[in-house]
């Protein structure tokens, strides 16, 4: 089991449990503003688009690269950008920050 | 709520009108919101229909575009399994077939398409398949357990998809296709070829300019039959034929309708109270100049935000580029743009990567589309090059040790 939290554009802080999945599914599981969707996590849209804080770049990992050729057309992108539906959740994630990108 | 809340209706359960809800809540509108779908179950995502879900490889609860609990949490309300059956705009209220009438101060209409039913003797049959709802796919996936061979017609987006679909189950698969090519409304005759020798090596057989005359049922097979004589036997047919905007409800109403209910930048009907996203609507695109009627999520998403914005008087965001994606065995097509009317094509291909390629599509000097097979990066750069609208090298694009990326520098180096 991982808890994870979501830091919101607007600041809100929302931590929420989950065992597996992606880290979308846990936001949208959760109604967690600012993650849509759209493609339904396929990694075509880039609607699910977060930055992991820095200390946790390197358990999370870089994005493959059809991830990064999509984020790369985000205008909010920087080196710790990830789309959730790319993250899997595991227990070495427990006590992840991630914060929603802004759109 | 009180009772002096603004009321905002949104006819249709599908993507745009479950996305519009969401939206009119994330920027802060506060009146009361009421989505009214005709199918008995929560919105949800319907390209898995003919991928993961067709595939058994993802439960419906994951396909829901929300779960329950957050509509509930966000005071959005439902009427499921519930049709609107006029718009009385006099009285401002939307009537549902149980004579019900729900008053609204801004209506949304997100009605959807639905399938093209070619007209030939056995569409009808029960082992016929059309492919929009969850419930169409449950069927499907229960007469494909019992299959070993399927008729797919129709050579589009859907129908190729479910062949994939089918062969990764194992099934034989022949698509009949009424054109000389396949997916000759979307995509060019050089990339239509690539992917059907895609499907060629995945065994799926293809027939194109074949007009299917009748299908009858006998010995626990469905036989199609051709003008052109042939006849193809299976146990189970797929007609993926294409889709018509849902514009009957706005019509009725008195609105705007040619090709898609017809709305403005701000997905605005000729009523100013009723807005029209997704599917159903027409609107004119300012980068290609004509009015356009878009079937894929990114439209019903974006409008769904734009209709959203104009309501909670929020300015309304910009006109997106097109996209749309299908997924077929190990392929990612991603596509940008609408080639439509394209005078010059250019074919990126990467040597030992017969997967790997793109097609970039020109209209005089423009770039105004750009459809990648595995190749997510040439997608990016095109995207953003059709976006920025400025003249690109063609022969960088067609050279394979040039770096793609590469363009952009280019593009910005001309712009300074």
């Amino acid at each position: 089991m991982a808890s994870i939290t979501f830091i919101t554009p607007s600041g809100a802080t929302r931590t929420v449990e989950r065992k597996d999945g992606s880290l979308m599914e846990a936001a949208v599981q959760n109604g967690v503003e600012g993650i849509d969707a759209d493609c339904g996590g396929v990694c075509s849209c880039a609607t699910c688009h977060i930055h992991v804080e820095p200390e946790w770049v390197d358990r999370v990992g870089p994005p493959g690269s059809a991830e990064r050729a999509l984020l790369e057309l985000q205008d909010v992108t920087n080196e710790r950008s990830r789309l959730a539906c790319q993250v899997r959740i595991n227990d070495a994630l427990d006590g992840l920050v991630v914060r929603v990108a802004a759109r | 709520m009180s009772a002096s809340a603004p009321a905002c209706v949104i006819v249709g359960g599908g993507h745009a009108g479950a996305q519009c809800a969401l939206s009119l809540r994330r920027l802060g509108w506060s009146g009361r919101i009421t989505v009214v779908g005709d199918e008995p179950i929560h919105p949800y995502h319907r390209p898995p229909l003919s991928k993961g879900y067709l595939k058994g490889e993802a439960t419906f609860d994951q396909i829901l575009i929300r779960p329950v609990s957050v509509y509930a949490q966000q005071a959005i309300e439902f009427r499921l399994d519930a049709r609107v059956v006029e718009i009385d705009r006099a009285k401002r209220a939307a009537i549902l077939a149980d004579g019900a009438a729900l008053a609204y101060d801004k209506l949304v209409l997100a009605t959807g398409s639905h399938n093209r039913k070619p007209p030939i003797e056995g569409i009808d049959l029960p082992g016929v398949h059309l492919l929009r709802t969850a419930n169409e796919c449950d069927t499907l996936r229960g007469a494909i357990a019992g299959a070993s061979r399927a008729l797919i017609l129709g050579g589009g987006f859907i129908g190729l998809e479910v062949a994939a679909s089918l062969r990764r189950q194992g099934r034989e698969v022949t698509v009949l296709e009424r054109e000389p090519r396949i997916l000759s409304r979307v995509t060019s005759p050089e990339m239509a070829k690539v992917l059907h020798g895609i499907h060629r090596e995945e065994g799926v057989e293809i027939h194109t300019g074949v007009t299917v005359s009748a299908i009858r049922r006998g010995a626990g097979l469905y036989r199609v039959e051709t003008k052109e004589h042939a006849e193809y036997a299976a146990e189970l047919v797929v007609a993926g034929t294409g889709a018509a905007p849902n514009t009957l409800l706005a019509e009725a109403a008195g609105l705007a309708v040619d090709n898609g209910i017809r709305v403005d930048a701000a997905c605005r009907t000729s009523d100013p109270d009723i807005f029209a996203i997704g599917d159903c609507t027409c609107q004119h695109h300012p980068m290609y100049e004509r009015d356009i009627r878009l079937e894929c999520v990114q439209n019903a998403t974006d409008q769904a935000r734009t209709a959203a914005s104009a309501i909670a008087g929020h300015p309304i965001p910009p006109r997106a580029l097109p996209w749309f994606w299908s997924d077929q065995y190990d392929i990612k097509l991603q596509m940008a743009g609408l080639s439509n009317g394209y005078d010059d094509m250019v074919l990126r291909r990467h040597p030992g990567l017969p997967r790997s390629l793109s097609a970039w599509y020109f209209m005089g000097e423009r770039l105004i589309a750009v459809a990648a097979v595995n190749d997510a990066i040439a997608y990016t750069v095109g995207s953003k090059l059709i976006s920025l609208g400025k003249a690109v090298d063609r022969t960088r694009i067609a050279d394979p040790n040039v770096d793609i990326k590469t363009l952009m520098d280019n593009v910005r180096g001309a712009s300074s």
